[in-house]
């Protein structure tokens, strides 16, 4: 187990280099620079060539390169954005915790929802209640994230004003942020108002970002019930006469949760896919919309730092889902 | 089994009541706050070192420059400065306000005035950047030791004082349009403390990026305005409140928020909830919801701005009078104009706003007509149709063009049938696009345009068209000569008579066409009063009241 | 096992009739496949007929049919209405599918071709040549999806050709990875280590032996990639990045104004919107309805 998590880790190394090889030669590719997209109508050729010589980027790529790890890995901050003029990593330290907010959300309502649902699908299999959940999850996964989302927001924002349309907490709401986790802080400086107030912002980027893995929960949860059920230590549970209820907790759900638990680790990058768009709609201050944003603007430092960043997390996530599988099921011993 | 269920569910379905039953109006608060959305974050709060209006929209506030522009108008009015005059152009002298004091107490006076200009004079490595210091290169030209060979020598040559309330600005040559460029919130005055003891002046340059080191400009921004700072969170609001000090008529709202919301109709929504107060660059499809709603009104932003296709003589056959004049006629403007302004836009006739001194309704007109643009091309010996590459933007939305390709679609279909054949192409606006334009590699013809930074010709068609440039290809030096005469005019009413001679000698060389001047929208709650827009897009929100219908 | 019985057994694996044709009995038994089907025949039918089928051109404006700057809903003339330049809806959605289709099935075999080739790869040769490949593909599949295709678009620039370049480059690593898995299962198979034994050439035992047995899974991944394309498109073309010509009737493109004409003109935003789900909903039927008929588990319970 020890070594597998050795190895494994080792393994990231140069996994994280090849992404940064990548992001740093497709920058280099894109074409035009931060400072026609900073000056618009009023950028000249001659201040063109003057930024990209103030920026460095008449050098060397190799030195370019070395320019990039260094402000990795030696001063750590990942640069300085070129838009905000702020460090990147104090950008990461504001957004990071707003998209891992938003995605936790979307997970536990799918989640929470999903289970449920599948399992109810699988004691009903065959039923209408079977067929409606299939179809419902399809439907799920074919609707276009932002379309569910600027649905949603028309419906329950604008049209019955139940929840707010934009942002993360109203900003009428004086809070101090210690860790840029809203919920967290709300619960730390004991503010209950700007904990519902945060929540109610969750809501509904939650729900249009929970739409896929809600259906692909729903999905696998339904799957892995049929499965267990038919194992024998389901039957003979049964068959000694536990009431169904304790076998349906003990026995099938335990031990359907196994493959929903990798799955969630799975949709980490679909979520930061999607989170692009969600963020996109509801004007929502976290790492997709920034990222985007930085690929118009062509912000060097904020797109090598930030994805490197993401894609740092995202191997980790599917390291930490790995290992997790492992202790949940004792049965799979890595080597 | 229903007992597993109903464990996992109920809490959810409660969750999911709880919040059916709160509703979204904001917290109470005794104090009046004024909440203002824009489309982003401001880039600094250092106005000498910003020239975006995200940035001006935050320090206008809290800034004041010598001189101001009368509310809703380009015309200049006094600022910290009550009077002013210059005999020949060069030496300009300032008597300064009494009694007015910076936001940490420290006194306004001339020593203060001077120290701000010398300030950005002696600006230098990373400081000297056209992304930093872009308003001061673009007024003053130069530095005092220019480090890039692209720099010219400065305008600005000097700055004394006389005795505490009088300010003399030297310059190094005439100019006329100097006085009206003080107005731009980059030259506004800042206090001389503050920007020493939070190191305003101090950054460095991190692997090629201008990186401030100081605390100023993000949590220490010091003027004299009627609204003090208080606090920036990036990606939410940056939150002002009054100045119980301010030597003017004070703030009758206790405290601004200013939020970004990039997204034009998320803006718009919040404005229909009530999450915000007031919404800027409203876009024409989101006119008739806000003309709809009996809680919500619109304010006109007065036309300061010019849309326009560029014809590029460099590529033959445009070098062609008659194939341009095809051009204009071939371009439906007036179709264009009602249908994708919602009605907040006129048909240029050409390259200034009219509202600008200069203008003139002398000037040559192509109105629609596909059949004489048709018989212009024959005339011209080419065989139907031209060929003509023709670019838009993408990604993007200016307040004289909200919707390029609509734009484009229409006018490529009115060409089509004026005798040419468009080949589409398109480009992001960030950053290609105004790059192609600019070095004049976007195609034929493409679509651009421009926002007036001050009241002044010269912000107009000086820009476009005082010398040669690739983004349209021609020499004529009758028209680039024109123009710096009557830049360096400061006899006002040879000056105007100057700008108009220029505007019809450009209309019939047509360099180019002028299709629309259109009026941006802005969207505010009923309840708001007081709010008057800027032509050149700087509103004051001291004047704002919040109360009744 | 002796050479003829080797033969024997091959043919009976080379010529899995049996497995087809039991897949597509199963398939047609299945009522989701079967609305699936309808719906992406419908939607081959829109693209292939729509110069019949569409009353208008998909580019013909008429701007006089423009009210106060939007546009007049469903009419007698205009089924489905008409957009902001005046042009039928109704042709334009039809004329949209050949976009879609065409989007879905270049990119798709993009993202497959290349997969298959990498995936077969580094699962049949393994070692290094398995460990290299494979890395890539990690690095592909450690940045999040849509921001990658975004990054390719970004480069290439805007345009129908490299939307699909950039969905087809994200779906290479899913490819890659199914195929090496099922090639790794395949290549353990008596019969290849069989064929193996008996001196057949290494190529020969991939694309005879090992390919087509592996190809039930990329069908399946196939059919449900064709669904994600149409809608990674359709965000991109939200998110401003779709064809050159704007004029060009895609979906996704005609959906940016979803946003924008909600309010004003829902039937703008709503149309494009149901044709693109109704659209990828018929894959997803149809690559639900396969993953069930050719799934060895649920094979024998039928």
């Amino acid at each position: 187990m020890l070594r597998y998590l050795v190895r494994r880790l080792f393994l990231l190394v140069p996994i994280l280099l090849g992404v940064s090889l990548l992001i740093f030669f497709w920058i280099r590719a894109l074409p035009g620079g931060p400072a026609e997209s900073l000056l618009g109508e009023r950028a000249t050729p001659a201040l063109v060539a003057a930024y990209r010589k103030r920026y460095g980027l008449d050098k060397p790529v190799y030195q370019q390169y070395v320019t990039y790890l260094k402000t990795t890995f030696v001063d750590r901050d990942l640069g300085v954005s070129v838009a905000s003029r702020r460090t990147v990593f104090s950008e990461i330290r504001q957004r990071f915790p707003a998209t891992v907010e938003l995605s936790v959300a979307a997970m536990i309502f799918a989640v929470g929802l999903g289970i449920p649902l599948g399992f109810v699908a699988a004691k009903r299999h065959g039923g209408v209640f079977d067929h409606l959940s299939l179809v419902g999850s399809l439907i799920g996964i074919s609707i276009p994230i932002f379309f569910l989302a600027i649905i949603l927001k028309y419906i329950f924002a604008v049209r019955l004003a139940w929840l707010p349309s934009v942002g993360r907490i109203s900003v009428l709401i004086d809070m101090k942020h210690p860790t840029n986790f809203y919920v967290l802080d709300a619960i730390i400086e004991r503010n209950w108002s700007a904990l519902w107030d945060v929540l109610k912002h969750l809501i509904l980027p939650a729900i249009a970002l929970g739409s896929i893995p809600l259906a692909i929960v729903t999905r696998i949860t339904r799957a892995a019930v049929l499965d267990v059920q038919n194992e024998d230590y389901v039957r003979t549970a049964r068959a000694k006469g536990l009431a169904p209820l304790t076998v349906d907790r003990r026995h099938v759900l335990r031990n359907a949760l196994l493959p929903v638990s990798t799955i969630i680790g799975l949709q980490t990058g679909l979520l930061l896919s999607g989170a692009v768009l969600t963020e996109t709609v509801f004007a929502y201050p976290g790492m997709g919309s920034w990222l985007r944003d930085a690929i118009f603007s062509r912000d060097y430092p904020v797109l090598q730092g930030g994805i490197l960043f993401l894609a740092f997390v995202f191997v980790v996530v599917n390291l930490i889902v790995d290992l997790s599988y492992a202790i949940i099921n004792p049965r799979i011993r890595y080597s | 089994m229903r007992g597993l269920v109903s464990r996992l569910v109920l809490p959810l379905a409660a969750v999911v009541a709880l919040v059916a039953a709160g509703s979204a109006g904001g917290a109470q608060t005794k104090t009046v706050t004024f909440i203002i959305a824009g489309a982003a974050d401001p880039t600094y709060l250092d106005p000498a070192l910003v020239s975006d209006g995200e940035s001006f929209r935050v320090t206008e506030q809290i800034f004041e420059g010598l001189v101001s522009l009368k509310p809703g108008s380009t015309v200049v009015q006094p600022g910290l400065a009550t009077k002013w005059s210059s005999k020949n152009g060069k030496d300009w002298t300032f008597t300064l306000r009494h009694g007015v004091k910076f936001h940490d107490g420290t006194a306004f006076n001339a020593q203060a005035v001077c120290y701000n200009f010398n300030r950005q004079y002696n600006f230098t490595g990373p400081f000297q950047d056209a992304s930093a210091t872009y308003y001061w290169q673009t007024v003053f030209l130069g530095f005092k030791h220019n480090e890039s060979a692209d720099l010219s020598p400065s305008l600005y040559k000097s700055c004394t004082t006389r005795g505490n309330y009088t300010a003399i600005i030297h310059l190094s040559s005439r100019s006329a349009s100097f006085l009206a460029a003080m107005v731009i919130s980059s030259f506004s005055i800042q206090s001389p403390t503050a920007l020493k003891k939070y190191g305003a002046n101090q950054g460095e340059l991190r692997n090629g990026t201008f990186y401030p080191t100081g605390t100023y400009a993000f949590s220490h921004p010091t003027g004299t305005g009627p609204f003090v700072f208080k606090s920036w969170t990036v990606g939410e609001k940056v939150e002002l409140v009054k100045n119980t000090k301010y030597w003017g008529k004070k703030p009758q709202i206790d405290r601004v928020i200013i939020r970004p919301i990039a997204n034009n109709t998320a803006r718009v929504q919040a404005l229909q909830t009530g999450e915000i107060n007031g919404a800027d660059l409203i876009q024409p499809q989101d006119v008739p919801t806000i003309k709809n709603n009996s809680k919500l009104k619109l304010l006109d932003r007065p036309s300061f701005n010019v849309a326009y296709v560029t014809i590029n003589q460099k590529n033959a056959p445009f070098n062609k009078l008659a194939v341009r004049q095809a051009i204009a006629y071939g371009l439906d403007r007036q179709g264009v104009v009602n249908s994708f302004y919602a009605g907040r836009a006129q048909v240029a006739q050409e390259f200034m706003p009219p509202q600008l001194f200069g203008w003139t309704n002398k000037v040559p007109k192509y109105p629609y007509n596909p059949d004489k643009a048709k018989s212009l091309l024959r005339s011209a010996g080419l065989s139907l149709p031209v060929p003509i590459e023709f670019w838009y933007p993408t990604g993007v939305s200016r307040p004289y063009m909200p919707r390029p390709d609509l734009n484009f679609q229409a006018f490529s279909a009115s060409l089509e049938k004026s005798g040419f054949k468009v080949t589409a192409k398109s480009a992001p606006w960030r950053p290609d696009y105004v790059k192609n334009v600019n070095q004049g590699t976007a195609g034929d013809i493409n679509l651009i345009g421009w926002t007036g930074d001050f009241g002044d010709p010269d912000n107009f068609v000086g820009t476009f068209f005082q010398s040669a440039s690739p983004q349209w290809g021609f020499k004529n030096q009758a028209i680039f000569n024109i123009l710096t005469k009557a830049e360096g005019e400061v006899n006002s009413k040879k000056r105007v008579k100057l700008y108009q001679q220029a505007n019809v000698m450009i209309m019939k060389f047509l360099p180019g066409v002028p299709y629309a001047h259109s009026k941006p929208a802005l969207g505010m709650q009923r309840t708001v009063h007081g709010y008057v827009p800027s032509p050149v897009g700087t509103d004051p929100f001291a004047g704002v009241s919040i109360g009744g219908q | 096992m002796s050479v003829v019985e080797l033969e024997a057994r091959e043919i009976q694996l080379e010529a899995p009739s049996g497995l087809w044709s039991e897949a597509w009995r199963r398939l047609i038994r299945n009522p989701g496949a079967i609305v699936g089907a309808f719906f992406v025949l419908c939607f081959v039918a829109a693209a292939i007929f729509a110069p019949v089928l569409a009353p208008y051109g998909p580019k013909d404006q008429n701007l006089l049919l423009i009210v106060k700057g939007c546009c007049p809903g469903p009419s007698s003339k205009h089924w489905l209405g008409v957009d902001l330049l005046g042009r039928d809806v109704y042709s334009r959605i039809l004329y949209g599918a050949r976009y879609s289709l065409l989007i879905g099935v270049v990119s798709v075999s993009i993202g497959l071709s290349v997969g298959l080739v990498l995936g077969s790869v580094a699962g049949y040769l393994g070692g290094f040549v398995d460990s290299l490949i494979m890395r890539c593909m990690d690095v592909m599949l450690a940045i999040p999806g849509l921001l990658f295709a975004i990054g390719i678009v970004a480069m290439l620039g805007p345009g129908l050709r490299q939307v699909m370049v950039a969905v087809g480059v994200v779906n290479i690593p899913i490819f890659a990875r199914l195929l090496r898995g099922s090639v790794l299962a395949q290549r353990e198979n008596d019969f290849v280590l069989a064929a193996r034994s008996v001196g057949v050439r290494r190529p020969t035992i991939l694309f005879s032996h090992i390919l087509p047995n592996a190809m039930s899974p990329v069908i399946v991944q196939g059919t449900l990639a064709m669904a994600t394309a149409i809608i990674d498109v359709a965000g991109l073309g939200f998110l401003g990045l779709g064809p050159q010509d704007p004029a060009t009737p895609e979906w996704g493109t005609m959906l940016t104004d979803v946003n924008d004409y909600l309010q004003t003109a829902p039937f703008l935003a709503i149309v494009p919107g149901l044709a693109i789900v109704i659209s990828v909903l018929g894959f997803n039927l149809i690559g639900d309805g396969l993953r069930e008929a050719l799934d060895p588990k649920l094979r024998g319970r039928a």
